[in-house]
């Protein structure tokens, strides 16, 4: 079996390796294609839906960062029911917590507000839920935040593979789900947080971020994760 | 050609979208022959008139009186466009919801303070449960984001608006 696929995007014939997946053949040739769950070097979960794509032959949506390419597929990567769904979906998100923008410490560098700008999303059309959420400022460095929290999960699978400590997790259910340290403990109480900042720099929002910031102040570096990961090899 | 016939209105906010609509500065002069400004916190008006063009709301719903003004203006006017966070998401003025008014109230008035302990009542509005963004409250035309929007934002609305066009947004304004 050929290493090479040739696979049609957006009506563009390019070549992708096999064992690739859509979103990375994508990004190879420069495309762009919205996600809040991905992050290169992590394992694709395909939780935030943003990256569905529509593939020819296929009746239903597709999360391009799960799904590897095959020879002679055809996958469309902007249409107008695609751009009706990631709006929705950044409703829905903005919906179920708290996220007031202008007071956050990643206002200006969160990925949440910036693809809510770049997909043309300017109110949301869901009755807000406003959840009471918590904020655990337990750890000495680094602040919880729920309010912010879109449960990509980013920060469980770095901790988890990367740091290979795996403090965090998703508990509950549904709209409840909320992320957990270690069996819900308070963060400071946690047995294996190497304090190493992964999760922080990891975090697409200002859910996680170092203490001490003001809003606006926190600049998140999730490049280093991907490098660190591609340099070292570390993934488990 | 008759002036177009703008109302601002200020709810529940700092005042912030307000101070940015000023911020258009010079540009302020290519439109004031274009408009006739009939009601808010910039003119001396007393009650919503009737026959509004446009209004630009500024803040959340947040009381009785918010939402009575609120009404009030979707009634009377043609175009009703939510001006930045508060009006568009409930922004700051919505982290009070997870608190019940009374809880909050007495948390601030009476176990807040050393000297008057009480809620105030006379002349101050009740509070709605919620403080929630315009649209939840009456119909929106348009929304624009921004805490505040910025002053560009602003003035390319209105001179859309002007010119009998929707503006297009998309891009331009973000939350936050």
């Amino acid at each position: 079996m050929p290493d090479r696929v040739s696979i049609r995007i957006d009506g563009e014939l390019i070549h992708a390796r096999l064992g690739q997946t859509i979103l990375e053949a994508a990004t190879a040739q420069g495309k762009f294609i919205p996600s809040l769950c991905h992050m290169k070097g992590l394992t694709p979960v395909g939780a935030c839906r943003l990256c569905l794509v529509e593939v020819a032959g296929v009746g239903r949506l597709l999360p391009s960062c799960t799904t590897p390419v095959q020879d002679g597929m055809a996958v469309t990567t902007r249409s107008e029911r695609l751009d009706r769904y990631r709006r929705m979906i950044l409703e829905l998100l903005f919906a179920e917590r708290n996220h007031i923008c202008a007071v956050c410490v990643s206002n200006n560098h969160c990925e949440l507000q910036s693809l809510a700008q770049r997909l043309g999303v300017t109110h949301v059309r869901f009755p807000y839920s406003y959840p009471r959420a918590a904020a655990d400022l337990s750890h000495r460095q680094f602040v919880l935040d729920q309010n912010r929290c879109i449960l990509c999960t980013r920060c469980v699978r770095v901790c988890a593979e990367v740091e290979g400590a795996h403090v965090w997790d998703v508990g509950g259910r549904g709209i409840g789900s909320r992320l957990v340290c270690e069996l819900n403990r308070r963060w400071a109480e946690s047995r294996y947080c190497t304090s190493c900042g992964k999760c922080v720099q990891s975090c697409p929002t200002g859910a996680l971020a170092t203490k001490g910031y003001a809003a606006e102040e926190m600049v998140k570096r999730g490049e280093t994760i991907s490098r660190l990961v591609e340099v070292k090899g570390v993934r488990a | 050609m008759s002036r177009a016939r703008i109302a601002t209105v200020w709810l529940d906010g700092c005042s912030g979208c307000h101070m940015s609509l000023l911020d258009l500065d010079e540009a302020l002069i290519d439109l004031a022959p274009a408009i006739e400004l009939v009601f808010g916190p910039l003119v001396d008006a007393q009650e919503f008139p009737e026959n509004v063009d446009v209004t630009l709301v500024e803040g959340a719903v947040s009381s009785q009186d918010d939402l009575q003004l609120a009404q009030k203006v979707r009634a009377r006017s043609r175009l009703v466009v939510a001006l930045g966070d508060c009006a568009v998401t409930g922004n700051v003025p919505s982290m009070r919801n997870q608190i019940p008014p009374k809880q909050l109230l007495e948390r601030i008035y009476v176990d807040g303070v050393n000297v008057n302990h009480r809620v105030p009542g006379d002349g101050v509005p009740p509070l709605l449960r919620q403080a929630v963004p315009l649209h939840e409250a009456i119909r929106v035309d348009l929304h624009v984001p921004g805490c505040p929007p910025p002053p560009a934002a602003i003035g390319h609305v209105l001179a859309e608006l002007l010119a009998g066009r929707k503006p297009e947004l998309a891009g331009k304004v973000k939350f936050g």
